[in-house]
């Protein structure tokens, strides 16, 4: 969005929101325009020489100000705001009607209500055309860690933790301060402060096996910023390194699951693709479970790391009883 | 001065929105401020052009039509029923709902406009706190690079061609759907569509579209039934959910392996190859996948039932040793 395409929407809005709060502090309707209060008093400004035709005084927008609050005394016709676009009806509508089946995120009834409300003042909306299922995928023990986070989130208490981590194998105990939980492509998310790793992270709901809540608040640091979930919710980071692998199509939900670039179509429903990994250990591990629907071309050291794991576990087997 | 080209914008919406007459071009020139500073006939025409289109871009609803007087050329009007958002008043929970779902967006798509939404929504006099508190916030993103062309083809009502990739068995083949909607679940878009070469209705993930999605043929040539739900035609051809989950025994090496141990119950310890562990009795939820999950962890799990399991995870690290370029 740019400052000028914003204005003319922000112009035809701000007299009749003025109209519906007499005596309103300017800071405040900067607040909720998203916008300087600097630059709510050149709009103001501006509306002031905006009117009917004749344009004199009587014909013009009028406002006082008293202090820092500002009252419209004539809104030369503009007491409405304009209905909403198609796409503004349907970015909100389809949000709200995801919510809407989704328990456990908001007031289903609440919801309810705010589409039927908002479809009747939208008018004759059209059939959006967009539909979201927020449903998860969850195991009951899932759900319960759900219940005991959330508890937790909403009691701004800090958590004891006893989680799983992947990328290392390994569960560790940890005290976090719970900021927010998310919900992001189909999976619950804490996002805490881990006063261990003295920052905040992300912890998968249904890698956390146990959840105590503390009775001391949670006391995030003032500078434990949310994520910004916008490019999702992991960022490369310039220490990852990247595997080549060539993919035959059992395999290629890999690229669809993992953050991988450059792929290279190879006809038949193969494909070669750049993926980045963290922690080779991990990624030797989903190279063994891919079973050869994935060959490795690149890095050697995670060629020959594959090789010597699969090899020894393959001597070990050999080890059962013959039946 | 010149007047600034937003204060002739809000003069000329309020100028059309107070008459009931159509006025002509030349009629808004001489009453509203702004456009006297166009020196030349063809100056002033094409500065109205350009205002008539943003105001129409932003859903002003500029009426044209002619009036009862002399008027030789069409005129222009705003009819205010048109133009003004009806009556809203929401609960202080409703207002909540509303603020959480306008945060629902990760998406260049969605994410303006929902905020243009909360703007005319508090100007309707609705208090909308967006620092609502909830226990849990979800966000979509829209990032498949098919999602902006399939979702403009749904809004335009055109049919779409595109190459295709299914898993089972393997293949790419051209499509070609009437689109009639872009469907998220569980994380996952969807088209959800008229497939011509079918002809029936059927969904396509977008992570397996394979290339660029063409448009083709004219706007409005799609027909969306009317009473049809997209999200349930989804869930409904989703592939048949979770099996009866199956029980197995594996040697885990002691210490190592802690994403099978979170799941099992230790059973008893002994060594295997020389090496100290322990037995654990594991429910297996998804027995497909489960063989390439245990492959993953190499020499520290072996399993030792059931014997079909064992063969799978051998046949994984078989294919693995292969895949690293190793002949076996």
């Amino acid at each position: 969005m740019n400052a000028s395409s914003d204005r003319l929407p922000r112009l035809l809005a701000l007299v009749p929101y003025l109209l519906a709060r007499p005596g309103i502090p300017i800071d405040e309707v900067a607040a909720d325009f998203e916008v300087t209060p600097k630059q709510i008093r050149k709009d103001l400004e501006l509306l002031w020489m905006c009117g009917l035709p004749g344009y004199g005084p009587g014909d013009l927008i009028d406002l006082s100000f008293e202090g820092e609050t500002v009252t419209v005394t004539f809104d030369a016709g503009m007491s409405r705001p304009l209905r909403l676009t198609a796409a503004e009806a349907t970015s909100l509508l389809v949000a709200l009607r995801a919510l809407a089946e989704t328990p456990g995120v908001a007031d289903q009834d609440a919801v309810q209500r705010a589409v039927a409300k908002i479809e009747a003042a939208v008018g004759q909306a059209q059939p959006a055309g967009v539909a979201v299922g927020l449903a998860l995928r969850e195991a009951p023990e899932t759900s319960r860690v759900r219940d005991t986070v959330s508890d937790g989130v909403l009691r701004k208490r800090a958590l004891h933790l006893r989680y799983y981590t992947p990328s290392r194998d390994e569960i560790t105990e940890r005290v976090v301060d719970p900021m927010r939980m998310l919900l992001v492509e189909g999976r619950g998310y804490l996002e805490a402060w881990c006063r261990a790793a003295d920052g905040v992270r992300l912890f998968r709901l249904d890698r956390i096996d146990a959840v105590d809540v503390l009775d001391e608040p949670a006391s995030p640091p003032p500078h434990a910023t949310p994520t910004d979930t916008s490019e999702g919710l992991f960022q490369p980071d310039p220490s990852q390194r990247t595997a080549v692998l060539v993919l035959e199509p059992d395999a290629r939900w890999v690229a669809e699951y993992y953050p991988t670039d450059g792929l290279v179509e190879l006809g038949d429903g193969r494909a070669r693709v750049l993926m980045r990994y963290a922690d080779t250990a991990w990624m030797v591990r989903l190279l063994l479970g891919l079973g050869g629907e994935a060959h490795v071309e690149q890095p050697p050291e995670l060629v020959s790391e594959v090789a010597r794991q699969a090899e020894a576990a393959l001597r070990r087997a050999d080890h059962l009883p013959a039946t | 001065m010149a007047i600034a080209r937003a204060e002739r914008l809000v003069n000329l919406v309020l100028c059309l929105l107070s008459t009931r007459q159509y006025l002509t071009a030349e009629r808004i020139r001489a009453i509203v401020p702004g456009y006297a500073d166009a020196a030349t006939d063809e100056a002033f025409f094409r500065m109205f052009e350009r205002d008539k289109t943003e105001l129409r871009d932003l859903g002003v609803p500029l009426e044209t039509g002619r009036g009862a007087g002399f008027d030789a050329v069409d005129g222009y009007r705003i009819a205010r029923r048109d133009y003004e958002l009806g009556d809203i008043d929401l609960e202080p929970d409703e207002a909540a709902a509303v603020a959480l779902a306008a945060r629902l967006w990760d998406s260049p798509q969605f994410t303006g406009a929902a905020h243009g939404a909360l703007i005319k929504l508090r100007a309707a006099g609705v208090d909308v706190d967006q620092d609502v508190h909830v226990p849990v916030e979800p966000k979509v993103r829209t990032s498949e690079p098919a999602f902006p062309p399939l979702l403009a083809a749904v809004q335009e009502g055109r049919v779409v061609e595109f190459d295709y990739r299914r898993p089972v068995p393997v293949e790419v083949r051209t499509r070609t759907v009437e689109p009639w909607g872009v469907v998220a679940w569980r994380g996952r878009w969807y088209l959800v569509g008229h497939d011509r070469d079918r002809d029936a209705p059927r969904c396509f993930r977008l992570s397996r579209i394979v290339g660029d999605v063409r448009a083709v043929g004219k706007a409005g040539a799609v027909q969306r039934p009317g009473e049809f739900d997209l999200l349930s035609f989804v869930v409904r051809n989703q592939p048949a959910a979770d099996q009866p989950p199956a029980t197995a025994k594996l040697w885990v090496a002691a210490g190592r392996a802690q994403g099978v141990r979170r799941r099992a119950k230790v059973i008893g310890s002994r060594d295997f190859d020389g090496e100290p562990g322990d037995v654990l009795e594991i429910e297996l939820r998804f027995p497909d996948s489960a063989a390439g999950w245990i492959a993953g962890f190499g020499p520290d799990v072996v399993v030792l039932e059931p014997e079909v399991l064992a063969k799978t995870v051998r046949e994984k690290l078989l294919g693995a040793l292969r895949g690293a370029g190793v002949r076996a």
